[in-house]
């Protein structure tokens, strides 16, 4: 962020969402669950959703890391610790997501000390855990000797580099080496416990069988191919505007590569959107196609339409193909923003109509309570949380971005 | 059919007598089980309003309803009713999705939920096929008006433990459900919703007593689950 007044605008903005945040969260600490506007029926609104979203940023993110340093793609070398970085930030914004949920958030070690590992909910809170601690691990070997050399430099920069160097002062090459060597064990390991632990979500939802539109083999994959795709895209955009190598050959031709690797997420994206939509619409069982129908031709018709296949498919997919396009860094940019938009509709729709049909027919009528109902917006509580705990992820990457060694160029250096 | 008709006229003495029997057996001998006779439902909703000033449930959390539907075009109309309670599943998949163990089924075959346990995830909730699960969200009827009635804030004996709602305090911010009344079971009083039920539309028992008037019930009549091919294996059985 070179440019002073895009960095002021950058910050008012974090700062305007993080008072925002704290009013949702004041709200949320002194009154509770009544502020919000999930009920009886759609018992999940916009926060897990969020949570989805975000845990499948940091998954595509780690995933596109994993490719430098699991199977030594070097092409994508510049981006990986970026792409690290991110997934850290983006698992943090889904688990405070998560945590806000909860009825009982106090209570949340429960799902450490006595787990049950019958419920794909515990096996998701234990991968993504050891997921945790993988990528602050690898992310520390990753950037060892940088915390070292970053310690020389003044002020808050050298300070935090010293600390985070825990005492470390090795700058051989050969230490350098066994860094990469354990960055590559770990990338390893990262790249079946992302797997896992992202399909695991899928499979959370998968193995509803009281919700034909969940219960689906299809799920944990969509949610891998939708984590990759939205991780990409995400990574591509913050490439693409923030590298400090802009306007260099060398960024071009890097960014117009990642923009190969989203089209071709995208494409692998749309057979699977395709495959779960057009089965379900087939088989015309009631509990299936109603949320899907709802998706397509209820009152938010346009999440679908123009978010879901407009913003995360088609302009994407016109903006990596067209030849003026796809090697402009601006467009290419702009395609995987595009894609980043889109995902929220995306996981918004994985959550939310399916919950909306009643198990049972005439349930709704029965309980006389305005939270028994199929129809869902979140309530202002439920938005100023979220718009918060994005802008906490947007101020920490700042930081993070500025302080710490993960600028693409460090790398290079 | 003669047999069950003439015994209809003391039901209730008959089904404490048959928890009598049941109370005296180890817990894990019994199977307690519910039988509906839709036939005799006229939806005046007793049983759903027992529930409530039994279990004291806050808006929202209902533990029974019964669901009213219209069958057929005018002037050829049929109303149905279906009571819906916990299902008390053999294989209850809410119970397999809780991430810490928070509710399961107890030796008598109740599914039941521990209140200081559960951390309010609702992902049982999104599990049940009956929806028989609700979220205590924290609301009060009376909200809103000079003073919430004293019917609102008296405490609760579920589960044998007194519990009275507040602000936080469990069980606000958990998940709630039919427990078949089990503070009563044990206490040799039959379930609200059968003590109340004006029709007798409502019965329960010992499943594995074959004396019992739910067993009897069950070998003389025709009865149905709800969402058999679940393979749930409801404890809730329907005569129609």
């Amino acid at each position: 962020m070179k440019n002073k007044g895009l960095s002021y605008a950058y910050w008012t903005v974090v700062i305007v969402m993080l008072a925002v945040g704290a009013v949702g969260w004041y709200w949320r600490v002194t009154v509770g669950h009544k502020l919000a506007n999930y009920g009886e029926l759609i018992v999940w609104g916009l926060w897990v959703a969020m949570y989805i979203y975000f845990i499948g940023l940091s998954a595509g993110a780690f995933l596109i890391s994993a490719l430098v340093y699991a199977f030594g793609v070097e092409r994508f070398r510049p981006i990986a610790r970026l792409a690290l970085f991110t997934a850290l930030i983006a698992l943090l914004m889904a688990l405070l997501h998560i945590w806000f949920d909860l009825g009982h958030m106090a209570r949340f070690y429960e799902v450490y000390t006595r787990p049950h590992f019958y419920s794909m909910m515990a096996w998701m809170v234990w991968l993504y855990t050891s997921y945790f601690v993988l990528l602050l691990f690898e992310f520390w070997y990753e950037t060892r000797q940088d915390f070292i050399r970053w310690g020389k430099k003044p002020g808050l920069t050298g300070w935090l580099s010293r600390l985070l160097a825990l005492g470390s002062k090795d700058m051989s090459p050969e230490s350098r080496k066994r860094d990469m060597k354990v960055v590559k064990v770990l990338g390893s390991i990262g790249v079946p416990l992302a797997i896992m632990f992202h399909g695991g979500v899928g499979a959370l939802f998968g193995v509803i069988s009281a919700r034909p539109a969940w219960h689906s083999g299809l799920y944990p994959l969509l949610f891998l191919v939708s984590a990759l795709v939205s991780g990409g895209g995400l990574i591509t955009a913050i490439y693409a505007f923030i590298a400090p190598n802009r306007g260099t050959a060398k960024h071009t031709s890097l960014v117009s590569d990642l923009g190969k690797l989203v089209l071709g997420l995208v494409l692998l994206d749309i057979i699977f959107t395709f495959a779960e939509y057009s089965i379900a619409l087939y088989g015309s069982i009631p509990g299936d196609v109603a949320p899907l129908l709802q998706v397509m031709t209820g009152p938010f018709w346009y999440v679908f339409w123009i978010g879901q296949v407009g913003l995360g498919m088609v302009v994407p997919l016109i903006l990596l193909t067209l030849k003026s396009t796809k090697t402009n860094v601006f467009w290419v940019g702009l395609a995987g923003l595009s894609i980043v938009v889109a995902f929220v509709g995306v996981r918004l729709n994985i959550v939310i109509p399916p919950l909306s049909v009643p198990e049972l027919n005439g349930l709704v009528e029965a309980v006389p309570s305005p939270r028994m109902t199929t129809q869902y917006v979140p309530s202002m509580m439920e938005w100023f949380l979220s718009i918060g705990i994005v802008g906490l992820g947007m101020a920490l990457f700042a930081l993070g971005y500025s302080l710490l060694p993960v600028k693409p160029e460090t790398k290079e250096a | 059919m003669p047999v069950v008709v003439q015994q209809m006229e003391n039901a209730i003495v008959r089904m404490m007598d048959d928890l009598e029997r049941a109370l005296k057996k180890p817990p894990s001998e019994r199977r307690w089980g519910m039988v509906i006779d839709l036939t005799k439902c006229v939806a005046c909703d007793a049983c759903t309003v027992s529930c409530k000033a039994e279990n004291k449930t806050p808006p929202g959390v209902n533990y029974t309803v019964v669901i009213k539907e219209e069958v057929g075009t005018y002037p050829n109309v049929r109303s149905t009713y279906l009571p819906r309670p916990c299902m008390h599943c053999e294989n209850p998949p809410c119970v397999d999705v809780c991430p810490v163990s928070a509710t399961w089924k107890n030796e008598e075959g109740i599914v039941v939920i521990d209140y200081d346990v559960c951390i309010g995830c609702r992902y049982c909730v999104t599990a049940c096929p009956y929806g028989a699960r609700t979220f205590d969200f924290g609301e009060f009827y009376t909200e809103g008006t000079p003073m919430i009635a004293p019917y609102e804030t008296a405490p609760t004996f579920e589960y044998g433990e007194e519990r009275t709602r507040t602000k936080d305090e469990s069980p606000v911010g958990n998940v709630r459900k039919c427990n078949f009344c089990i503070q009563r079971l044990h206490e040799g009083l039959l379930p609200a919703c059968i003590n109340d039920c004006i029709g007798r539309a409502r019965y329960f028992g010992d499943l594995n007593d074959p004396d019992s008037l739910v067993s009897e019930l069950l070998r003389e009549r025709y009865a149905f689950k709800l969402k058999d091919e679940l393979g749930t294996d409801p404890k809730v059985f329907y005569l129609s």
